[in-house]
């Protein structure tokens, strides 16, 4: 019997899950070529977004279509997971419509014409089918019948669940502006993080992205320029509770999810002037940067007004004076940053808060030596959202490549980035734009 | 302050061309047990400064072994890893300072935490 070459004419479905709607097609389900199993359990590894992936047998519009597809399709390839021997078990998932357990049933009956010749089996089968129902993405315009439907062999589930066991509601130390757990894991994987990796944040925060690289094998490091937050020191971020506790702090974040090992340093430090070595360093460098509305944007510098004092008097936590940190001269220094401090081929990820009125995509910074790989959006609100940017390092920088932006034709569109922070309060009514609020925790 | 991270950094004081590498001043130093990976050294090494991760190992008392040179074909040498492992990423120190070679400045490590910000009339 001839060896059936897994990586030729075998479709996979991926079932996607109905959030982060604007990183994706509008579908939730997506029929990939060209690959084989053992890439589609590599990729179901990592993803946070897909519900579960299918070795496809068949589909079409309808039921007959179905049936036709499925019956065309190689029984040699079906026949090792349908022998007399083995358990299985059919599932039947509808998208955008509930089912009654009796319509279930008489679907799992139509499908008698496949040749099971094994036992059904609840709760442990050995192989598990799935027949999709797609009934639109309309939820007030449901139609009778299912405009798509598709039948395929589970081969594995994402990694769906990362969300609820690294939810930020029941992690240690969290601060106003914590990733969540979904989207730090995305970005995690926009990065390529890997085992063995070394990890970066220049404003590390609570450590959140840290946490998401940690899984998945990385060394972690990271800095910010807010040494209470470092130190785990402060108010707490949570509703009942004035102060942190004792081990309220990164290193204790990673501890909660085993990953402790993987904990390099996070140090006290400003992101304006970075205190490496110039030499290529990081394997990804993965960033939020502050957007001067919930937490400040600071730099050291000399300067006449004073800043506001910290909250919580602090002996050690002296913060020399601070000046406004433009959001737009944030860029272009996390940008020059990666460039040297990247290895080749290294990802930088960030989010980049945007204006919607005036977005355009001369907006999105650039740099010689970062090749634009995406740009996500995520709707904040009707007048603002954010972008996840992902470049990656193709060039090592030259002697005047930190000063190329400033000849860039669209270097102009970008400094009405700096009003940023002044457009966002327009929108709302007149607030105070003192960070005085604690934010009930509500989490992923 | 784990050696790994002193081996990166450098001093950013203002006019400093010799900022690298920051001397260490500790008054406490503790050794943790950090579970072994050699793939994770083996990738690390190629980008230290392997001069500077001696001196420091050296500067804390903590260098044992560890030879002046860096070894040929260290990816398979799993002795010579496991003692660059433990320089690396097992010694750290927890209350000192680091120093600025050139111009003396100090930045404080408390709690295995360094504090790099300068002052404003430094900057």
């Amino acid at each position: 019997m001839a060896a059936f070459s897994s990586r030729s004419c075998l479709q996979y479905l991926l079932h996607l899950a109905q959030d982060n709607l604007d990183f994706r097609l509008p579908s939730p389900f997506w029929c990939l070529d060209g690959l084989s199993e053992e890439d589609v359990r590599s990729i179901m590894a990592r993803s946070v977004c897909a519900k579960s992936a299918f070795e496809l047998w068949g589909h079409g519009q309808t039921h007959s279509e179905l049936r036709t597809s499925l019956l065309n399709f190689p029984s040699d390839i079906m026949s090792p997971f349908m022998h007399k021997d083995s358990t299985y078990r059919i599932n039947v998932y509808t998208f955008n419509k509930t089912l009654l357990f009796t319509d279930r049933i008489k679907r799992i009956d139509a499908l008698e014409y496949l040749p099971f010749e094994g036992t059904v089996s609840l709760k442990n089968p050995q192989h598990i089918f799935c027949l999709l129902e797609d009934y639109g993405t309309d939820p007030n315009n449901i139609p009778e019948h299912p405009i798509y439907i598709y039948f395929g062999r589970w081969i594995a589930d994402g990694q769906r669940d990362l969300i609820r066991s690294h939810s930020v509601k029941n992690r240690h130390f969290i601060g106003n502006t914590s990733m969540d757990a979904g989207l730090s894991f995305i970005m995690a994987n926009h990065a390529r993080v890997k085992q063995d990796d070394l990890v970066f944040d220049p404003f590390v925060g609570t450590g959140s992205l840290l946490v998401a690289c940690s899984h998945f094998g990385a060394y972690v490091c990271g800095t910010d320029i807010d040494y209470n937050t470092i130190h785990g020191k402060g108010r707490s971020s949570r509703k009942n509770q004035k102060w942190r506790g004792p081990d309220e702090n990164i290193r204790a974040n990673l501890r909660q999810y085993g990953t402790q090992k993987m904990y390099v340093d996070v140090m006290v430090s400003d992101a304006s002037k970075p205190v490496w070595r110039d030499a290529a360093l990081f394997d990804a460098i993965i960033t939020d940067p502050p957007y001067g509305i919930r937490e400040a944007t600071r730099r050291t510098g000399s300067h006449k007004d004073i800043a506001k004092p910290a909250e919580g008097v602090f002996e050690e936590s002296h913060v020399p004076v601070s000046q406004a940190y433009h959001l737009s001269d944030i860029f272009t220094d996390l940008l020059n940053f990666s460039a040297h401090h990247l290895v080749m081929g290294g990802r930088l990820v960030y989010w980049l808060p945007v204006y919607r009125p005036e977005y355009c995509e001369e907006m999105v910074p650039l740099h010689p030596c970062l090749q634009l790989i995406s740009n996500c959006e995520q709707t904040l609100s009707s007048h603002t959202s954010r972008r996840l940017i992902t470049m990656e390092k193709i060039k090592e920088p030259e002697e005047f490549d930190c000063l190329a932006h400033l000849s860039d034709p669209r270097f102009s569109a970008y400094q009405g980035h700096n009003a940023f922070r002044e457009k966002y309060f327009c929108g709302l009514n007149k607030k105070s734009t003192k960070e005085n609020n604690k934010s009930d925790v509500s989490g992923d | 302050m784990k050696l790994l991270t002193h081996n990166m950094l450098t001093s950013h004081v203002k006019g400093v061309t010799k900022g690298y590498p920051l001397l260490i001043k500790a008054t406490e130093v503790k050794v943790n047990e950090v579970e072994f990976n050699p793939q994770f050294v083996s990738r690390m090494i190629p980008k230290l400064e392997w001069g500077a991760l001696v001196h420091a190992a050296e500067e804390l008392g903590h260098r044992q072994d560890l030879p002046g040179e860096l070894v040929q074909d260290f990816e398979k040498n799993e002795d010579f890893l496991k003692k660059v492992h433990r320089v690396l990423l097992e010694v750290e120190v927890i209350e000192g300072c680091l120093q600025c070679p050139e111009s003396g400045r100090e930045f404080p490590i408390s709690k295995g935490i360094p504090n790099m910000l300068l002052n404003e009339d430094e900057v």
